[in-house]
């Protein structure tokens, strides 16, 4: 061969039109082999669209795609996988109910020997620090471990390049430093990868390049490693972010919120039960919950919201009052609000208007909506416009259907929604899930300015960063077992990491060093 | 050339309106393929079958009674469809409700008041509540799946009818036919005007309630966050479990009523066929209404210019009038296919070359 082309891969002018809407518009991209390329921007910017186009999920409108400096049409994932390109997407496609390497037989193309397979799950899990036993079934594992199952399966087919979606938002960030050690190692190996993120630091640690969408275009091409997060965040964003501003000096007043040694059994073979969880919220406070998803965090929420009742109405008290067998609006109409972590279909309903998701939460709480049993739409109409103003939620006619917001707007109105209300307590799941940071700024000032009011805030997130941003008091949660709740000042990630690994991993991990 | 359904933001409104009529149309030429390959001349038999019916004030008094039962049902299922409740079994409600308002005239047939009729409307009611009582309670006890219970169910209701029209119920001087006794007086419901008779009143009454229940009250907007995102309905603080009893009450009342509205009038006493399968086209006339109770009074008149159509071609062109069902099949293909259009749009594209051409 007559010298390597200088690019693996690259995107010449690619644009993709939805509608009306340019969700990549002349997006060049080029990644080198053996480069470790960022590919950073707000939610909406088109990351997903651009990489869905390589992994031939989606077909450009326009422009091309060459792979070794040739020309070439990428009909389908099939195809993308025969070229050599892999990917590791943010929710996984894992078969609960089978063993690892099942899992990765039914991805594998053509017959296979599973006993063969194993042995080679094994040996290239090993190699690459990832260790995974094939015969563990998934349902038995960690998000992080499953995560390993997806890198596993796409390494197995010796890719060129490596697509991963956001892949340390369910890490722990011990799990995270190994991840990066398996990326450093392949990169070296010369397999490109290309890196969604939202986490500037992380990304300024471990990549070669950057790319930087906005609006769907690109803006920028930089050296991540000789810019700082901020400078980062300018370019994505477009200019300052908002600051959030703690101000830690409130009051912290009586005991709000009260969980006495809560128990919650699990409710199917794959939900985590809470154990014996004892919590203390009061006002003016702002304690958050840190843990890994998937150790119990949604059934936490649906035990305080009242989605689940609790089998004595004393392992939860709002304000005093016993209400673990109060139904959810019992629990609102004393005081308490709640914002889950699934926007569309928990939250709100996706096919309802604004309006009459304002009515979904607040039909109980709100005379103004509800009269004698007729729903009054205009009450409605002015409390999500009051919410939309306030929250700068922008949407394209006056009162659309939930689902045609992007997810940061959608995000803002169904806490706005809530704050709307002035609630006593304020029970939140993931409240910046997938939303941009401009709208996460808004909506953690928001959270803070709650509670300078004399509210309780209960915050669940995965987000170390959001948590250290906001929180006072810290507690980690771990298969069903909350820590501790720690002043903020006194944590640090390494130890909130070492809680959420929690005492089973650890001594899993020393057993491993042993053997 | 490639077709592709690409997924709209928001659903269309033009569409969700459109969509039966677009289907309706595909029917008549779907229809009229059938006549033609029956070697009939597709207009005439078309015209037989659909315009025919409406040019008589006769016929017309014959569609609004035939229409009755369809809107009565159609409404109940509406509700029960937009709540996710897939309440099949309403053609069993129906004969319960039937049989139980029967029961008033058979056991006492000498209780002549306006009272005996009040009384007989009620007795179908419950009887249709408490049919439909069932497939709801197995569905929150034993999560028994309803679309299944509630169809079996009809079969067993179906039966007991024949064996009660065979057996106790027989009128003694029936000559052995297996038929109840004749009602009479205030045992049947007075007519308005020509054939039309108390009973499509009910049916207006009943589209206009749920239209107002549907659309302004607290507990329409329940029905429509339960079938929308169960999810976000448990967050509302609406319990599924008395949603499903809800809806299984509701329709199992309204196809009760239909049921003694039919034997109150029409038919006139007990016997085993009471009903050309209302039950089930009223499933039709619930999508094609769009789930909501003034489109099923719409499409309640339709489905009953099918049944009175396929009489008609009977009559005059001595096709089966099987070809009713023929024609209610397609129509509820159709409307089903057409309701993709209302989140999807159709795109054409220009055909791509197959395969994936890797640069070695």
């Amino acid at each position: 061969m007559t010298g390597e082309p200088e690019y693996l891969l690259e995107a010449l002018h690619v644009a993709k039109v939805f509608g009306t809407l340019r969700a990549n518009d002349d997006v060049t991209l080029k990644v080198k082999p053996g480069e470790i390329h960022a590919l950073l921007g707000e939610n909406g910017a088109g990351k997903s669209t651009l990489v869905k186009m390589i992994y031939g999920a989606l077909q450009p409108t326009s422009g091309e795609f060459r792979w070794l400096g040739k020309p070439v049409h990428i009909p389908n994932p099939a195809a993308a996988r025969k070229l050599g390109i892999g990917m590791v997407f943010q929710h996984f496609s894992l078969f609960e109910a089978l063993t690892v390497a099942e899992n990765i037989a039914l991805a594998m193309p053509g017959d296979f020997d599973l006993a063969a397979l194993s042995e080679r799950i094994s040996r290239v899990s090993k190699d690459y620090g990832l260790p995974l036993e094939p015969n563990a079934v998934v349902a038995d594992l960690s998000v992080g471990e499953r995560q390993r199952i997806e890198i596993v399966r796409c390494l197995l087919q010796e890719p060129r390049l490596l697509i991963m979606d956001e892949p340390t938002a369910v890490l722990t960030p011990q799990e995270a430093d190994q991840l990066f050690r398996t990326l450093a190692r392949l990169a070296r190996e010369g397999c490109a990868v290309l890196y969604i993120s939202h986490r500037l630091e992380e990304v300024k640690r471990i990549c070669h390049n950057a790319t930087i969408l906005r609006h769907g275009k690109v803006v920028a091409n930089v050296d991540p490693t000789l810019e700082t997060a901020a400078s980062l965040a300018r370019l994505m964003v477009g200019g300052d972010i908002h600051i959030v501003k703690s101000a830690r000096k409130h009051k912290i007043g009586d005991v709000r919120l009260r969980l006495d040694h809560l128990n919650l059994p699990p409710d199917g073979p794959f939900s985590v039960g809470l154990k014996d969880i004892s919590l203390e919220v009061r006002a003016g406070e702002i304690i958050a919950i840190a843990g890994v998803a998937g150790n119990g965090q949604s059934e936490l929420f649906d035990a305080l919201s009242g989605e689940r009742e609790l089998a004595r109405a004393d392992m939860l008290l709002i304000d005093g009052t016993p209400s673990g067998k109060s139904g959810i609006n019992e629990r609102r109409d004393r005081g308490a609000a709640f914002v889950p972590e699934e926007r569309l279909g928990h939250g709100a309903v996706p096919s309802f208007s604004l309006s009459d998701n304002v009515v979904l939460t607040r039909h109980s709480t709100d005379e103004t909506l509800v009269k004698s049993g007729v729903v009054q739409k205009s009450g409605a109409t002015e409390v999500s416009g009051r919410v939309s103003t306030s929250f700068d939620v922008r949407k394209a006619k006056p009162d659309p259907e939930a689902r045609s917001l992007s997810g940061g707007n959608l995000q803002k109105f169904v806490i706005g929604r809530e704050l709307d209300r002035k609630p006593g307590i304020l029970v939140v799941n993931q409240p910046t899930w997938g939303v941009d940071a401009g709208a996460s700024a808004t909506i953690r000032q928001a959270i803070i300015d709650l509670a300078r009011d004399g509210s309780a805030v209960l915050v669940i997130s995965q987000d170390l960063d959001e948590i250290f941003e906001i929180a006072d008091r810290i507690a980690v949660i771990s298969r069903g077992e909350l820590s501790e709740a720690h002043p903020a000042s006194q944590m640090s990630a390494e130890k909130i990491g070492l809680l959420m690994a929690g005492a089973h991993e650890v001594k899993e991990a020393r057993h491993a060093h042993i053997a | 050339m490639r077709i592709l359904l690409e997924k709209r933001s928001e659903a269309s409104t033009l569409m969700a309106i459109s969509s039966p009529f677009i289907a309706l149309g595909l029917t008549v030429i779907l229809g009229g393929l059938i006549f033609a390959l029956r070697g009939f001349n597709p207009l005439e038999a078309l015209y037989v079958y659909f315009i025919e019916p409406l040019t008589t004030v006769w016929s017309i008094e014959q569609l609004i009674v035939k229409a009755t039962p369809l809107v009565l049902i159609g409404a109940g299922l509406s509700v029960c469809y937009l709540a996710n409740v897939w309440n099949i079994g309403a053609e069993g409600q129906l004969t319960v409700g039937a049989i139980a308002g029967s029961a008033i005239p058979i056991l006492f047939p000498a209780w002549q008041s306006p009272l005996t009729l009040m009384a007989m409307m009620l007795c179908g009611v419950l009887g249709g509540m408490a049919y439909g009582a069932i497939p709801g309670y197995l569905k929150n006890r034993f999560n028994a799946n309803e679309i299944l219970t509630s169809l079996m169910l009809v079969y067993v209701a179906q039966l007991f009818l024949d064996w009660l029209v065979r057996g106790p119920w027989r009128d003694p001087q029936g000559f052995n036919f297996p038929k109840s006794i004749t009602f009479e007086g205030w045992q049947l419901l007075p007519t308005i005007s020509g054939a039309i008779h108390l009973g499509c009143l009910f049916a207006l009454i009943a589209v206009i309630v749920l239209a107002f229940v549907m659309g302004k009250t607290l507990k329409g907007f329940e029905i429509r966050v339960a079938g929308n995102a169960p999810r976000a309905g448990r967050f509302s603080g609406f319990s599924r479990t008395r949603m499903v009893m809800f809806c299984f009450l509701l329709s199992g009342g309204l196809a009760g009523l239909a049921g003694i509205t039919e034997i109150a009038s029409t038919v006139g006493q007990l016997q085993p066929q009471i009903s050309p399968g209302y039950g089930f086209a009223a499933i039709i006339v619930a999508f094609l209404g769009r789930l909501n109770p003034i489109g099923v009074l719409f499409a309640g008149l339709l489905l009953a210019l099918s049944y009175i159509g396929g009489e008609a071609v009977q009559i005059s062109l001595g096709i089966s009038d099987k070809i009713a069902r023929v024609f209610q099949g397609i129509l509820l293909f159709s409307i089903l296919a057409c309701d993709t259009l209302i989140l999807y749009r159709i795109r054409f594209l220009p055909r791509h070359a197959a395969a994936a051409q890797p640069a070695e």
